[in-house]
C-alpha cells in the first residue's frame, strides 16, 4: 500500500497489503475532512489513506463517529456543505483527483463510474416517483439512449437484482415495496451504468437478518460478475467475515489497521481491532444448561394480540401481532425471545408488563392471570415486573434528574423521597456509575451510560422478572458487550428471571439460557440455547442460523476469554445485602 | 386508481358530515339570536299584532319541540331555503346568489396569486438561504404576516388611486360606462387588481414561509442524497425531487387556510366596496340582519368544503401514496 | 438551562428588537392614563388637524379626538384581548388535544373530527357572526376569538402528546406504577410545553389582528378605544386625512410584528432544530 511514508500516522506494520498498482481504481491519500467549529473534534476524518482495487471488496469497519461514512461521502462529493468540507488529501480515480475536479466533471463520475447505496432503504427513494423512473433518471443523466432502450435497460437491471416481475415493478412507487426490495432497487440504480466502483454505506444495517443475508449475497455476486471494486462500510465484523477481501478499521477519524480480511479477522494487530473483535457477540460453548426447578415464575398460554388500525370513516385493517404465544420462564432463568421485525416479540413483552392488553390467552405470573386484571388490580404486580427499553435516548425523561428517574418507581409505591434517592445512589454504584450521577440530567450521559441508568431504574423496585427489549441494539459493539456483561452479572447475583427480546441470535446466544424463536406471531421453537444452536428443529430456526453473518468465522481463541465486568467490586456488597 | 377513488369518496362522505354539523351549528345560532324570531319577523314585516305573530310561529314551526324545528330547518336548507331577509324584502338565498360571482372571482384570483407567488418566492429564498434575497423575502413575508389586510388595502388605495391615479379604488366595474364584452372584462380586471393583491399578499407570505421551510427540510432528506449520488444536475434535483415533495405540505395547508381566505374577503370587499358576499356581510352587520349573516356563514362554509375537495384532488394527483394514508 | 435560553434568544437580533417594541407597547398600555389623562373619546382639538400640529402630535380625527391618545389607549384593549383570548384558546385547545393524544383510539377520532369541523368553518366569518349575535363586548369578543382560534393548538398538543405518549420514558413511568395524572403532568406536559409556548406567542399576534378586524367592521366593544375602530372610522375620509388610518395601522403592524419576532426567538431558544429532529 505504501502509505506508511505519507505521514498517515499509522504504524507501518499494520499495513500489509501487497502493492499492485495496476488494478487500483481509487486511491485515497491522506484524506482529511474538517468538522464545523464547536464539534467534539476538529476533523471527522484525518489523514485516511485507502485503496480500492478492481475485483475487491474493501470493508471499512468502525463504530459510530469513526468517520467511515464521512470518508465515503467525501469521495462521492456528498458532504453536507458548507458545514463539513475536505481540507486535505486526494482521492484519485484512475489517477485523476476527484476532489480537485470541477463540479460538472465530478457529476459525470458520480452515478456513472462511482455509484453509492445507503443505509436506509425506506427513505433513500423519492416517494413520488416510480422506481422505474428513478432508475431511468440515472441513464438519462449519463448515457445517450432512446426511451425504449432505457426502458429495456431498467427491466434488465431490476431482473438482475432479483426482483420479481420487473415489467410491472418498474411502475410501482417505493411505498409498495419492502425494505429489502427497496435496497435491491437502490442496487439496480447504482448498477445502471456499470460503474467501476460501488460504495455501500451500511446497506444492510436497517434490514432483518434473513434479508441482510440475501442482500450480502447479491452484492458479492454482482461484484464478482462485473469485477467491480466495492467499498463496503459496516460496523459488524460478522458482515466483514462474510464478504470482505480487504479490511480497513477506523477509529476516531483515523484508519488504524488495513489488511487482507483473513489476516485482520484471525490475527488482528491493532489493540482497537482486537477490542472490536473481542466484543462481537457469539455463542458461548461452555455455558451450563439451566436447570428448571419448581413452578414457573411466568407462563403464557396462547396469548394473542390483534391491532386494529383506522377510524370512523375508514375501513379498519387488522394486524395480527401475536397468536398462540406460549412460553415459560423460571426464577433465575434468562429466556431469549428471538425473531425478525414484525414477529410479535416486542408485543409479547408489552402484553406481559401491561403496556398492552392481550386479546386472548392467559399470562400467569406466580399463578395469577394478568390478562384478567383491571388497571387497578394490576398495579401491585408492576413492582415485580420491570422493563429495560431499547432506545437509551428516548427512555429517560430529559427534564428529570437521574436520581429522580431511578426513584420514581419506589416513590410511586409510597416510599419516602429521601430514602428512595439514597437507594438510587446505591443502584447507580451497582451499575458501575458514580453516585454523583444522581444529580445530573440524561443529556450528560452517553448511550451506554444511559442504558446502565435504565437498568438501575428497573432494579429500583426489586422486581422478580425483568423484560429487556432489545437493550443493546442501539449501542456500538464495544459498549454492547459491557452492557450485556453487566446485565448477565446482575441477574445472576440477584437471582432474577429475565425475558430478553432481541433480533440478533448471536446476542441471544451469549446471554440466554433458553431461546424461543418467534415468527409471524407464533413461537416456532423453544429450547435450551445449546439445543437451538446445535440441533435446531424448526426450518425457520435453521434459516435464521444460516443467515447469521460470518457464521463460518470463529473469533480468534485469544480474544474469546476476555470478559471485563465493570463495577464488579460493588456487586459483592450488593449481593450480600 | 381505485385507491384514489376511495380516498376521494371518503373525503366526500366526511364533507357531508361536516356540512350537516355546520347546518346544526347554524340552526343553534339562529335560535341564539336575540329576540323571539317570530316577534322579530313580525316587527320587521311591520305588523306586530298577537295573531300575526302566532300565525308566523305556526308557519315556521316555532311552537314545536326543538328537534322537530331542527328537522324543518335542515329540510329547508336542503331545498335552498336559507330564510328571508325582511330588511331587504328578499329571500336570503337570492341575495347571496347575486353576490356570489364577484366573491368567487376575487377569492379565486387572490388564491392563485398567493399560491404561485408564495411558492415561487419561498423556493427562491430556500435556494439562496442566508443571502440577501433570502433575507429580503423573509422580511417581506414577516411584514405581510403582521399587517392587517384591510389597512394594506387602504394604504394601496392611498398610493395607487389617490396619489398615482393608476387604478380605480372601489367597485366591481365603472358604473354607467356601459362597457360590454372585452372592454368590460378589462374594466373588471382593473378593478380587481388592488383587492386581489391585497387579499393575496397575506397568504402569499404564509405560503412563502411554508415553502421555504419545507424545501429546507426536504433538501436534507435521504432521497435527495440519492439523487445527488446519481450525478443529476442541481436544477433537476431541485425541480424533480425537492420541490415536488416540498409542495405537499403547502397544498395541505392551503386547503386548511381556504376558510381564512374567504373570511378575509369580508374585510377586503368592505374596503374596496366590492359587491360580493363579504360586502353583503358588512351591510348585514350594520343592519343586524342575522338571517343574512347566518346564510353567509353557511354559504362560505360550503365554499370552504368545495375548496378542500379541490385541494384533495390536487393532492391526489401529486402524491401516489394517498390511498394508504 | 435559563442562561442558555437567554443566550439563544439574544442571538436572534430580531427577537430582541421584538421584545423592545413589545416593551414600549406594554408601557403605553400601562401608563396610558398618565400619558393622556383625558379620555381618548373626548374632543381635544380642532377636527382634521394634520400630524405634528401643536395640540396633536399625530393629528386629530373627524371629531377632533387626539389620534396619539387613541393609539395609547388602544394598546390596552389589543393586549388585553390578545392575551385573554389566547389563554382561553389554550385552555380549550390543549385540553382537547391532550385528551385526544393521550387516549388515542375512538376518543381521539371523535375529538379530531370536532376539531376538523372548526377548522373548516371560515373562522373570521364565524367570529363576525358570534360577535354580531351576542352583541359586541370585550368578553364576547374574547370568547369569539378563542372559539375560532383553538383548533391549531389542539392539533399541536395532540401531536405532541401522541408522540410523547409512545416514548419509552413515559412507558417506563407507567411500568414504575405512576398514575395517569402524574404521568401527564410530570412526564408529558413539561416536554410538550416549548412548542405550545411558541404557538401561543404567535397566537397572541393573530388574536390582536382578529380583534382589530372585528372593530374595523364596527364589531368592537363600543366603550373602549381600539386601533381597528380608529381605522374603520377614518376609512371614508382617507382621501382627505391619511393620518387618521395610517398611524393606528402602524401601531397594529409594530405590535403584531414584535410578537412574531419574539415567537421566532422563543422557537430558536426552546426548540433547537436538532432537538426537534431527534424527536421523531
Amino acid at each position: 500500500m505504501g502509505t506508511g511514508q505519507t505521514g498517515s500516522g499509522v504504524p507501518p506494520d499494520v499495513h500489509d497489503v501487497p502493492p499492485d498498482v495496476h488494478d487500483v481504481l481509487l486511491d485515497v491519500r491522506d484524506l482529511t475532512v474538517a468538522l464545523p467549529e464547536g464539534a467534539e473534534r476538529p476533523n471527522a476524518v484525518e489523514n485516511v489513506s485507502l485503496q480500492i482495487r478492481k475485483n475487491e471488496i474493501l470493508c471499512v469497519v468502525g463504530e459510530s463517529g469513526s468517520g467511515k461514512s464521512m470518508t465515503a461521502h467525501a469521495i462521492m462529493g456528498l458532504l453536507p456543505r458548507p458545514h463539513v468540507k475536505v481540507v486535505g488529501g486526494q482521492a484519485l480515480y484512475r489517477g485523476r483527483d476527484i476532489l480537485a475536479m470541477r463540479e460538472a466533471e465530478q457529476r459525470a463520475l458520480r452515478g456513472g463510474r462511482l455509484a453509492m447505496i445507503f443505509q436506509e432503504p425506506m427513505t433513500a427513494l423519492n416517494p413520488l416517483m416510480t422506481v422505474g423512473d428513478q432508475i431511468e433518471e440515472s441513464l438519462k443523466a449519463h448515457a445517450v439512449m432512446d426511451r425504449a432502450a432505457r426502458r429495456a435497460r431498467v427491466v434488465e437491471l431490476l431482473a438482475a437484482v432479483g426482483l420479481p416481475d420487473p415489467q410491472h415493478l418498474r411502475r410501482s412507487y417505493p411505498f409498495r415495496l419492502s425494505g429489502g426490495q427497496r435496497q435491491r432497487v437502490m442496487i439496480a440504480m447504482a448498477l445502471a451504468l456499470e460503474p467501476d466502483i460501488l460504495i455501500a454505506d451500511e446497506p444492510t444495517t436497517a434490514l432483518d437478518v434473513t434479508t441482510q443475508k440475501q442482500i450480502l449475497n447479491l452484492v458479492a455476486k454482482i461484484q464478482a460478475e462485473r469485477e467491480m471494486g466495492v467499498m463496503f462500510i459496516t460496523h459488524d465484523f460478522g458482515v466483514v467475515a462474510e464478504i470482505a477481501t480487504t479490511v480497513a478499521v477506523m477509529q476516531h477519524g483515523r484508519c488504524v489497521e488495513v489488511g487482507p480480511a483473513e489476516r485482520v479477522l484471525n490475527r488482528p494487530r491493532h489493540p482497537y481491532t482486537r477490542e472490536l473483535i473481542a466484543a462481537v457477540p457469539h455463542y458461548i460453548e461452555h455455558r451450563d444448561d439451566f436447570v428448571r426447578k419448581g413452578e414457573a415464575l411466568l407462563k403464557t398460554e396462547k396469548v394473542s394480540k390483534v391491532f386494529r388500525l383506522g377510524g370512523f370513516f375508514r375501513k379498519g385493517r387488522t394486524l395480527v401481532a401475536g397468536e398462540d404465544i406460549s412460553i415459560e420462564i423460571h426464577a433465575g432463568e434468562t429466556l431469549g425471545i428471538v425473531g425478525e421485525s414484525g414477529s410479535g416479540k416486542s408485543t409479547l413483552g408489552r402484553c406481559i408488563i401491561g403496556l398492552l392488553k392481550a386479546d386472548g390467552g392467559r399470562i400467569l405470573f406466580q399463578g395469577r392471570d394478568l390478562v384478567t386484571l383491571s388497571r387497578r388490580q394490576f398495579r401491585p404486580v408492576r413492582k415485580d415486573i420491570q422493563m429495560i427499553f431499547q432506545d437509551p435516548y428516548a427512555s429517560l425523561n430529559p427534564r428529570h434528574k437521574i436520581g429522580d428517574i431511578i426513584a420514581q418507581g419506589p416513590v410511586a409505591f409510597g416510599e419516602g423521597k429521601a430514602r428512595a434517592l439514597e437507594r438510587a445512589r446505591e443502584l447507580l454504584r451497582l451499575v458501575g456509575l458514580p453516585e454523583a450521577a444522581a444529580d445530573r440530567y440524561p443529556h450528560e450521559f452517553s448511550g451506554g451510560q444511559r442504558q446502565r441508568i435504565s437498568i438501575a431504574r428497573a432494579l429500583a423496585l426489586d422486581p422478580k422478572l425483568i423484560i429487556a427489549d432489545e437493550p443493546v441494539s442501539a449501542l456500538d459493539v464495544s459498549v454492547q458487550r459491557q452492557v450485556l456483561d453487566l446485565l448477565d452479572d446482575i441477574r445472576r447475583r440477584l437471582g432474577l428471571a429475565m425475558l430478553f427480546i432481541t433480533h440478533d441470535l448471536r446476542i441471544a446466544a451469549q446471554v440466554c439460557d433458553t431461546i424461543a424463536v418467534m415468527q409471524k406471531g407464533r413461537v416456532v421453537e423453544m429450547n435450551t440455547a445449546r439445543e437451538v444452536f446445535q440441533n435446531p428443529q424448526h426450518p425457520y430456526t435453521r434459516t435464521l442460523l444460516e443467515a447469521i453473518p460470518g457464521k463460518g468465522w470463529e473469533i480468534p481463541e485469544d480474544l474469546r476469554t476476555r470478559r471485563v465486568v465493570p463495577g464488579a467490586e460493588s456487586l459483592g456488597q450488593e449481593a450480600g445485602a | 386508481m381505485a385507491g384514489i377513488a376511495s380516498f376521494l369518496g371518503r373525503r366526500l362522505i366526511k364533507s357531508v358530515f361536516i356540512l350537516l354539523a355546520i347546518v346544526v351549528i347554524n340552526f343553534l345560532l339562529v335560535r341564539a339570536a336575540p329576540g323571539d324570531p317570530a316577534m322579530v319577523m313580525a316587527g320587521e314585516a311591520g305588523a306586530a299584532d298577537e295573531q300575526y305573530v302566532e300565525q308566523l310561529r305556526e308557519q315556521f314551526g316555532l311552537d314545536r319541540p326543538l328537534h322537530e324545528q331542527l328537522g324543518i330547518y335542515v329540510a329547508g336548507v336542503a331545498t335552498g331555503d336559507l330564510g328571508h331577509s325582511y330588511r331587504q324584502q328578499r329571500p336570503v338565498w337570492d341575495l347571496i346568489l347575486d353576490r356570489l360571482p364577484p366573491t368567487l372571482i376575487l377569492t379565486g384570483c387572490a388564491f392563485v396569486l398567493a399560491l404561485t407567488a408564495g411558492i415561487l418566492l419561498g423556493t427562491l429564498a430556500a435556494m439562496n438561504v442566508g443571502r440577501w434575497s433570502d433575507s429580503a423575502i423573509t422580511v417581506l413575508a414577516l411584514l405581510s404576516y403582521a399587517t392587517p389586510i384591510y389597512w394594506v388595502g387602504l394604504m394601496l388605495i392611498l398610493l395607487f388611486s389617490v396619489q398615482l391615479g393608476w387604478l380605480p379604488s372601489f367597485g366591481y366595474e365603472s358604473i354607467g360606462a356601459g362597457y360590454a364584452g372585452w372592454d368590460r372584462a378589462v374594466d373588471v380586471a382593473e378593478h380587481l387588481v388592488l383587492p386581489a393583491v391585497t387579499l393575496g399578499l397575506f397568504y402569499m407570505a404564509v405560503y412563502a414561509r411554508l415553502t421555504r421551510a419545507s424545501i429546507l427540510e426536504v433538501r436534507d432528506m435521504d432521497f435527495v442524497k440519492t439523487a445527488r449520488a446519481k450525478g443529476l444536475s442541481e436544477t433537476r434535483i431541485v425541480f424533480k425531487h425537492v420541490l415536488r415533495n416540498a409542495i405537499l405540505p403547502v397544498i395541505t395547508f392551503a386547503g386548511i387556510q381556504a376558510g381564512h381566505l374567504i373570511g378575509g374577503s369580508i374585510l377586503i370587499e368592505t374596503v374596496f366596496a366590492w359587491p360580493g358576499i363579504g360586502r353583503l356581510a358588512f351591510d348585514a352587520v350594520l343592519q343586524r340582519d342575522y338571517q343574512v349573516l347566518l346564510g353567509i356563514f353557511f354559504v362560505t362554509s360550503v365554499m370552504v368544503i368545495v375548496f378542500n375537495i379541490l385541494t384533495d384532488l390536487l393532492y391526489s394527483v401529486v402524491d401516489p401514496r394517498i390511498e394508504v394514508a | 438551562m435559563n442562561r442558555d435560553f437567554w443566550r439563544a434568544f439574544a442571538r436572534n437580533r430580531g427577537a430582541v428588537l421584538g421584545l423592545a417594541i413589545l416593551g414600549v407597547v406594554v408601557f403605553c398600555a400601562v401608563f396610558a392614563g398618565v400619558l393622556y389623562p383625558q379620555s381618548p373619546w373626548d374632543m381635544a382639538t380642532v377636527p382634521f388637524q394634520p400630524p405634528l400640529s401643536q395640540d396633536a402630535l399625530l393629528g386629530s380625527d373627524t371629531l377632533g379626538r387626539d389620534i396619539a391618545a387613541g393609539i395609547v389607549y388602544g394598546a390596552r384593549v389589543s393586549l388585553l384581548i390578545g392575551l385573554t383570548s389566547t389563554a382561553v384558546a389554550l385552555l380549550i385547545g390543549v385540553t382537547l388535544g391532550a385528551v385526544a393524544g393521550y387516549h388515542g383510539g375512538r376518543v381521539d377520532d371523535a375529538i379530531m373530527r370536532f376539531t376538523e369541523l372548526f377548522q373548516t368553518i371560515p373562522n373570521f366569518v364565524l367570529a363576525v357572526v358570534l360577535v354580531a349575535i351576542f352583541t359586541p363586548s370585550i368578553a364576547n369578543i374574547v370568547v369569539a376569538i378563542a372559539i375560532v382560534s383553538w383548533p391549531p393548538l389542539a392539533r399541536l398538543a395532540r401531536g405532541e402528546f401522541m408522540a410523547l405518549r409512545s416514548r419509552e420514558f413515559v412507558q417506563a413511568a407507567v411500568t414504575a406504577g405512576q398514575g395517569t395524572g402524574t404521568i401527564i403532568l410530570r412526564q408529558i406536559l413539561p416536554n410538550s410545553l416549548s412548542p405550545i409556548i411558541v404557538s401561543a406567542s404567535l397566537m397572541v399576534a393573530t388574536a390582536i389582528l382578529l380583534e382589530s378586524s372585528l372593530s374595523f367592521l364596527g364589531l368592537g366593544d363600543p366603550n373602549v378605544m381600539s386601533w381597528g375602530y380608529m381605522i374603520g372610522a377614518a376609512r371614508t375620509v382617507i382621501r382627505q386625512a391619511w393620518w387618521m388610518s395610517f398611524f393606528p395601522g402602524v401601531a397594529i403592524l409594530l405590535t403584531v410584528l414584535a410578537l412574531n419576532l419574539v415567537g421566532e426567538g422563543l422557537n430558536d431558544a426552546l426548540n433547537p432544530r436538532l432537538a426537534r429532529k431527534g424527536r421523531a
